[in-house]
């Protein structure tokens, strides 16, 4: 076997023993879903990033057992499978594993590629597959598929939330700096975009190559002190340095280096992000209790991503009454969804691309400074909607 | 040039003290005889209580509690108030008179409200980490009973007749009724998401729940739980996602209801026998709880974000006056005397 399973269903024998109530009209619906997951890097350049062993499933759990305590009101219960690929491991046989358990809701926390393989796989399965951490805009839009729901905000949706600040802020003239990833390419162009959008102005792009080589040294500190100001000199006159490193190769070295003294803003700084362990406003502090009593650390963005997966297929079944993935689908894709989680609104889908509407938090690891949208950005039908792709503009045909 | 500026302040003052007299005269002009009761404020942020003499519309004394101070509740003479200490896990219990805390009570973790039994012997606590309703016998100070309920308990309410506690958890989405007697809940009803206040109204016949998340008020039926009605709101210029019911009161006459909104900033009034909303009125920001004096002639408001207490007129539907409290205020309880 390649795959490393693991059912987390431990916990079910003793909610159901605690069960002060008789279940619902005499039978129990079990709600099976399954995780799965590709590692992550754990090349990060501060130390404070190097992903747990339980990142992102950790957040599913604890939306399992909020589920099961639901559960127990309603005759139902919620199990959930992990599934851990290994390099070179195919998605599409990590899910006929689950399909042979009674999966029929599968959380995926998955590169953008291998996320197609899944959806393609699960194509007529019966099954709703849960997008917790791809961020690509394409897979919300040309690439964007009936069986998947987009949990974690795009990559539009993110630049739009920080441009949305920055233009508040009025610092409107953005000195960009990318990595020479793909990734950093697909958020640089998103910046650019939100950039257009909202009235700000890069004046210039520099790109930092990544030559590759560890991340961290005993003596590293001496070298980024000399570095940074070199690639970051003889720019145009700018507020904010705006960065693009989704593969931590760079970013992280920013803030307190750069030639010119100016606020680093994107992959380090203020980030805009779904969560972070810092953000305790409308309730959340509750959550992050939760999180932190069930996994001994604090709660990031693809944990609570999870838990916001975990909760909409909870919510769907307790809402219906069942555990039908078709019964399920109509209920989340209906006018009658909307899922609490702890951001000040309640969060509905997009009809027409599946994507999670959702405020975005701008952090800079200590605070959340600001929460977008931003006052003033208006929509005629939400102004979560001013974030990301909307409507009239995208190139999604769902099927 | 001195003695010009002093009289030129004087006359200001003197032209404000005129009209917040006349206001006061207005406001009293048809609530005569007027007695004075004591209002009780917690202040979220400010671990404190503000306390309001009614008659003067003003804030006399500040008395410092213990951590994050929520929900407050006074027992039936008055004479003690229950203070939710959240961040200290525990309740305090503040003597009316001495303005001074004379003991606690065992809450479990993270107490957030909390409500009087009918015959004043009980104190039923929401305890937000754990998934719990607790019973405390005031007079032995112990607990008697833990209820598991949904996850994050928030509102409590009772029955007129006392037979039927309320609570509601704000993950799960349900309303718990669970019986007086037994202590064991007989029905869970779902309603709108993140459900906030639970009311009954007073013949007892339907129990409302705020849904802050949802933006409604499902109305149910008590004697066969279930939701009957949902009331939702709508007021020009403000998004659907701004408007989040909270605080939920019936007036004694059961006429009607008053719900707060939260961040839209407005109390709605709605007409409980046709359930459609009268009136919007504009109080502070993030408007959260809410209470009667007991003559029912003014209702109290805490804004949470713009530090202050909003009164209302009742029979005119009318904000008379706005009361600067301390930091974050969010429970309120009014005293007889």
């Amino acid at each position: 076997m390649i795959f490393k399973h693991g059912i987390l269903a431990a916990f079910l024998g003793v909610v159901l023993a605690a069960c002060p109530l008789p279940a619902a009209a005499g039978s129990t619906i079990d709600v099976k879903a399954g995780f799965i997951r590709a590692p992550h890097v754990q090349e990060t350049l501060s130390i404070l990033d190097i992903p747990a062993a339980d990142d992102g499933i950790a957040g599913a759990k604890l939306a399992a057992e909020d589920d099961n305590t639901t559960g127990r009101f309603l005759g139902q219960t919620y199990t959930i499978e992990d599934v851990r690929l290994q390099p070179g491991d195919d998605p599409a046989a990590a899910l006929n594993g689950l399909l042979q358990h009674g999966v029929s809701f599968v959380l995926a926390d998955l590169p953008a590629a291998a996320l197609l393989t899944l959806a393609e796989a699960a194509k007529d399965k019966g099954v709703l597959i849960f997008n917790t951490s791809a961020p690509e805009d394409s897979l919300r839009e040309e690439n964007c598929r009936a069986n998947v729901f987009h949990v974690a905000p795009s990559y539009s949706m993110l630049a739009d939330g920080l441009a949305q600040y920055l233009v508040w802020k009025q610092w409107k003239r953005w000195l960009l700096f990318k990595g020479s990833h793909p990734q950093d390419e697909l958020y640089a162009e998103a910046l650019a975009r939100a950039a257009k959008k909202f009235g700000a102005k890069i004046v210039e792009e520099r790109i930092y190559e990544d030559t590759g080589g560890g991340r961290r040294s005993d003596s590293g500190s001496v070298q980024t002190q000399r570095l940074i100001p070199v690639a970051t000199q003889n720019a145009p006159a700018y507020d904010v340095l705006v960065a693009a490193d989704e593969s931590e190769v760079f970013a992280n070295y920013l803030p307190f280096r750069t030639w010119d003294p100016r606020p680093i803003v994107g992959s380090a700084g203020l980030e805009p992000l779904s969560w972070d362990g810092t953000h305790e406003q409308w309730g959340a502090i509750q959550l992050q209790n939760r999180f932190m009593k069930l996994a001994s650390r604090r709660m990031n963005a693809r944990d609570n991503n999870a838990w916001v997966a975990m909760r909409m297929i909870g919510e769907a079944a307790a809402r219906t009454g069942s555990s039908d993935p078709k019964i399920l689908r109509d209920y989340l894709t209906g006018p009658e969804f909307a899922i609490a989680a702890f951001k000040g609104q309640k969060q509905t889908l997009r009809h027409w691309n599946q994507q999670l509407r959702q405020p975005i938090l701008l952090g800079d690891g200590r605070m959340i400074v600001s929460v977008s949208p931003q006052e003033g950005f208006l929509h005629q039908t939400s102004e979560l909607d001013t974030l990301g792709f909307d409507q009239p503009e995208t190139k999604c045909k769902l099927q | 040039m001195q003695t010009a500026m002093k009289l030129s302040t004087k006359s200001v003052m003197g032209a404000l003290a005129w009209s917040a007299f006349e206001l006061h005269a207005l406001a009293f002009a048809m609530t005569s005889p007027a007695f004075a009761f004591t209002a009780y404020v917690s202040n979220e942020k400010g671990n404190s209580i503000s306390i309001i003499d009614t008659d003067k519309l003003e804030v006399t004394k500040t008395v410092p509690v213990g951590h994050r101070p929520r929900g407050i509740a006074l027992n039936k003479d008055g004479s003690e108030l229950y203070i939710c200490a959240g961040d200290d896990d525990q309740i305090q219990i503040l003597d009316t008179k001495k303005l001074a805390i004379i003991g606690t009570l065992p809450s479990g973790p993270d107490p957030e409200l909390l409500i009087l039994s009918p015959d004043g012997k009980l104190l039923y606590i929401s305890n937000e980490n754990d998934n719990l309703v607790t019973a405390i016998d005031v007079a032995t100070r112990k607990a008697v009973a833990e209820i598991p309920v949904g996850v994050e308990p928030e509102g409590m309410g009772l029955s007129p007749d006392g037979k039927v506690l309320v609570n509601t958890s704000e993950t799960t989405n349900m309303a718990h009724l669970i019986d007086t007697q037994t202590h064991k809940i007989f029905a869970n009803v779902l309603v709108d998401a993140r459900p906030r206040a639970a009311q009954y109204t007073p013949d007892g016949l339907e129990l409302w729940v705020s849904s802050e998340v949802g933006g409604t008020v499902s109305v149910i039926d008590a004697a066969n739980p279930k939701v009957k009605q949902k009331i939702a709101f709508a007021v020009p210029g403000l998004s659907k996602e701004a408007i989040q019911p909270v605080g939920l009161r019936f007036s004694p006459d059961g006429k009607r209801a008053f719900v707060a909104l939260g961040p839209a900033n407005r109390i709605a009034v709605i007409d409980t026998l046709t359930k459609k909303v009268e009136k919007y009125l504009l109080v502070g920001q993030r408007v959260w709880q809410l209470a009667f004096t007991p003559d029912a002639k003014y209702l109290y408001t805490t804004n949470g974000v713009s530090n202050d207490v909003s009164v209302i007129d009742v029979a005119n539907l009318k904000v008379v006056k706005s009361i600067p409290v301390g930091s974050f205020p969010w429970g309120v309880a009014i005293a007889d005397q």
